[in-house]
């Protein structure tokens, strides 16, 4: 039996938690590699190469990687067999025809399982459910456990991933040329307000805040810090790094918008050309959204393609009306009614239970 | 102070074993009988495992092949962004403090292994990337914490990829077993069902003299003599529950419930002895043993001639009804889709596997008039009920015992929103984990689901927890004796069985218990 009781789980020590040095390093290391990325684009556009390195190495490079390495995942991935329909069921059956089942927790037809997944995808469904556990003490009574909904880390999630596609929609301004009209109108609406002459982008700050919302959550978060690796946090110094030469761009240096313009017209056209003229900030913040980009496949970023295809969520919940193959489903021993049988037809016999066989 | 995690790298293995946490090993006779790799006597608290020589080879020899089979565990070994949604979501977490407990950390310890040994960027990044290599420590890591984890699912509703910590487990366990790396208290139950049919070994005869004994007893209670079939050919129905039903108490009085109803409804149905198990081990040890004893059932009905399977109330044998079954041992096209005799009513939602919840099937009964109940007999119970993990999250059974509830009770009273549904808490004894040698585990594990039913108790002097669960029902008392006193255990059958009034029976003075009716769980 445990010593502790409730009494004794109550009383939760944060203080305790974690080793800061430990912690430090793992936020520290990849801190220095995207520092070190930084200083060597800083330095390598003044360089003579700057112009194959920043013009067709970077960008094509990285798109390659991005591309091949994402197809060569998904593919890896949807090579497996899924053997079995282990759906995770988040609600109430398909069953008597009186009882209301829930089709979207716990779909039973195509149309259910996509409208679930699509949920997950664009809502993050199952992070809303969240909730955080909670030890109580009231006056003169034992502690209590509680639970209390956590949407703080549903907030940040669909401020950080929505504020980055408009961040991305943004960006093909610079690659089309006539911008479509559409994005136009977001672009419009998004900078609404502004800051002296330059547009004050609104999915900018938000992007910025929720990564750092994102990262603050590691290293304050006592378990959060725990179980946080340098692969967590490399991807959001990157991110805040792009981020904030970004912003620096826009809203402070003068950067020749038209030759950038320009050159990102070159690349898309696959007519690469030169970066004479504009500014080490636009190096830095190219090199590190081509080395995001490529890193993408190789880590946990690629999470976003892994979703549509997680069998406890792109699998119908109704196991045992809608039949399940299992292509490698193969023979295993059976101790067979035969064998069992006559192991005990004398005693099933004295028992007055049924029988195959009267004798082996 | 329970609540304080290691301030050592989690890639550290942990290798000391706390006291109550962990099951003792296998004996070499139960793996004999069931054909499973390396035999022999050992203990998980000795230094020497007893392991053969190309141990790591076989581990990853292992893990390559299951990757190949299982695109499950590709995803989950490569999506997970360690967003910390599921880590105070497992019962063994909020009740041990061990931040391994955390499914997140449980899977990274599969995780950073095979990045450190399948991965090239875990090979030449090592820690930065929560890589490390098989080493003979981590391996006892796997034990201790593969062994800390009831398959309950609850965390794989939380995460926004929903990586299944059980599938994790599952397959762990599966690696661990190609080792002989198991516990007593799932491979000996599991070669007992291999070869008599049931976990509990109970003999043909022997399940005959249990279900007379109750005969007898609701003969006492009621004035009704039933005469339960046994291995019946060309019954319509064969009936298959857990086997802890026919042994213990509470369990013994669910099942004199689900007597009482199959003979008041009048299906033609029958016990078998071969198929006298439906809670399944084997998923506690591998995929192939799991199929294994799960094919008794299909074999049975086809021998006896049935035309559909009613199954009784317990948890991961609903698990492997509806989600592994017909996948593994169908197609079930020597069956027909199953239609209660006594209604009409098609069970659609079972027509490719033809096997029916009794829940559902009660429930049905109900709605249609053909049962006649008095709920005042269960009067002496104020009610809760308890999701049974595997019912709730990978079955969705939710509704139909609550109707079943509203209609057998009169005081009904749900725990926190929280703790129940799909967001149920484990009874912290699943998977295996329900022996005595890890009462710690158990009790902590417990503690959740526990004070759900304090405040319930507290709120509305609740004193009846009500589950559909043979493990539930048999690891549920000893867990309110030591959290929650005063409050008793039972099947949602024995409240079916209380409140039916048979055709032709005597006033009762007693519920199924033999405790005078209105008087409640003392």
């Amino acid at each position: 039996m445990p010593d502790h009781g409730p009494a004794s789980l109550g009383k939760v020590a944060p203080a305790a938690c974690g080793a800061w040095r430990l912690a430090a390093l793992r936020m520290g290391v990849p801190l220095l590699a995207a520092t070190a990325l930084i200083l060597a684009a800083w330095t390598a556009a003044g360089s003579a190469k700057a112009g194959f390195l920043f013009g067709v190495v970077l960008p094509y490079g990285s798109l390659a990687l991005f591309l091949g390495g994402i197809t060569w995942r998904v593919l890896y991935w949807a090579r497996a067999p899924v053997p079995f329909a282990i759906t995770t069921t988040c609600g109430q059956q398909v069953s008597l025809p009186w009882i209301r089942s829930s089709p979207l927790e716990n779909p039973h037809t195509r149309w259910g399982v996509a409208g679930r997944v699509l949920l997950e995808m664009l809502a993050f469904r199952s992070l809303l459910r969240n909730v955080r556990h909670r030890w109580v003490a009231d006056e003169g009574s034992p502690p209590r456990l509680v639970f209390r909904a956590s949407l703080g880390l549903w907030v940040g999630a669909i401020v950080f991933h929505y504020s980055l596609l408009l961040v991305l929609l943004h960006h093909a301004r610079f690659f089309l040329d006539p911008v479509f009209g559409w994005i136009e109108g977001i672009s419009r609406l998004d900078s609404f307000f502004r800051v002296g002459s330059a547009a004050f982008f609104l999915s900018g700050i938000a992007l910025t805040a929720a990564a750092l919302y994102l990262l603050g959550r590691r290293v304050t978060d006592p378990w959060m810090r725990h179980l946080s690796l340098p692969s967590d946090y490399f991807p959001l110094y990157l991110l805040l790094g792009i981020a904030l030469t970004g912003g620096m761009m826009h809203y402070s240096t003068r950067t020749d918008v038209p030759a950038v313009k320009a050159f990102c017209l070159g690349l898309a056209a696959l007519h690469p050309g030169t970066l004479a003229g504009v500014g080490p900030l636009f190096h830095v913040h190219l090199a590190l959204a081509c080395v995001l980009l490529a890193y993408i496949p190789f880590s946990k970023l690629a999470h976003m393609a892994a979703l549509p295809l997680s069998p406890t969520r792109n699998l119908p919940g109704a196991g045992r009306m809608i039949r399940h193959r299992n292509p490698w489903n193969r023979p295993v021993p059976v101790h067979t009614y035969g064998e069992y049988e006559d192991e005990y037809r004398d005693k099933m016999k004295a028992a007055g239970i049924p029988v195959e066989r009267q004798a082996p | 102070m329970p609540f304080d995690p290691s301030p050592r790298d989690w890639l550290e293995p942990t290798t000391k074993f706390a006291a109550g946490r962990w099951s003792y090993s296998a004996k070499p006779k139960a793996l004999n009988t069931l054909g499973f790799p390396n035999p022999r006597d050992w203990s998980p608290a000795e230094p020497d495992w007893k392991l053969p020589d190309n141990w790591k080879e076989i581990i990853l020899q292992g893990l390559k092949e299951r990757m190949g089979r299982f695109r499950s565990l590709r995803i989950f070994m490569d999506s997970c962004v360690r967003c910390g949604a599921c880590a105070d979501k497992c019962h063994y977490f909020i009740g041990t403090g061990d931040p391994k407990n955390m499914p997140v950390l449980r899977a990274e310890l599969l995780r950073s292994v095979y990045r450190g040994e399948m991965t090239l960027a875990g090979r030449i990044l090592g820690r930065l990337v929560g890589a490390r290599r098989l080493t003979p420590e981590v391996l006892r890591e796997w034990f201790y914490y593969f062994y800390q984890c009831t398959e309950c699912r609850r965390c794989s509703v939380f995460c926004p990829f929903g990586i299944d910590q059980a599938e994790i487990t599952m397959l762990g366990r599966e690696l661990l077993n190609l080792l002989g790396l198991n516990i007593n208290w799932v491979m000996d139950p599991a070669a007992k069902c291999f070869m008599t049919g049931n976990h509990l070994g109970i003999t043909p005869h022997a399940l005959k003299d249990n279900l007379e004994f109750f005969v007898d007893t609701i003969e006492e209670i009621t004035g009704i003599r039933i005469d339960p079939p046994i291995n019946k050919k060309g019954a319509q129905v064969l009936f298959v529950a857990p086997s802890g039903d026919l042994l213990a108490e509470p369990g013994i009085f669910t099942l004199m419930g689900y007597l009482l109803v199959l003979h008041q409804s009048g299906l033609d149905y029958t016990w078998s002895t071969y198929a006298s198990e439906g809670g399944n081990f084997g998923m506690f040890a591998s995929h192939d043993l799991m199929k294994s004893l799960n094919a008794k059932i299909y074999a049975e009905a086809r021998r006896l001639g049935v035309k559909w399977i009613l199954g009784g109330e317990c948890g991961h044998m609903w698990r492997v009804a509806h989600q592994y079954m017909e996948t593994m041992n169908g197609p079930a096209d020597f069956l027909e889709e199953p239609v209660s005799p006594i209604t009409g009513t098609r069970f659609e939602n079972a027509r490719t596997t033809r096997m029916v919840h009794i829940a559902e099937f009660t429930a049905d009964l109900i709605h249609h008039g053909r049962l006649r109940l008095a709920p005042e007999r269960n009067d002496g119970y104020r009610v809760t009920y308890h999701d049974s993990c595997n019912p709730a999250r990978s079955m969705g059974l939710l509704e139909e015992p609550r109707y079943i509830l509203g209609k057998t009770c009169r005081h009904f009273h749900e725990m926190p929103a929280e703790t129940i549904r799909e967001k149920t808490f484990c009874c912290g004894c699943g998977a295996g984990l329900g022996s005595e040698e890890c009462m710690d585990l158990r009790m902590r594990g417990g503690i959740p689901r526990a004070e759900a039913v304090r405040a319930v108790r507290e709120k509305h002097g609740v004193n009846l927890l009500s589950c559909i669960c043979a493990i539930d029902r048999a690891v549920l008392p000893t867990l309110m004796e030591r959290w929650v006193p005063d409050v008793g255990v039972a099947g949602l059958h024995e409240l079916v069985g209380n409140a039916l009034v048979l055709d032709g029976e005597k006033p009762r003075t007693t519920n199924l218990r033999g405790e005078p009716l209105g008087g409640g769980v003392a």
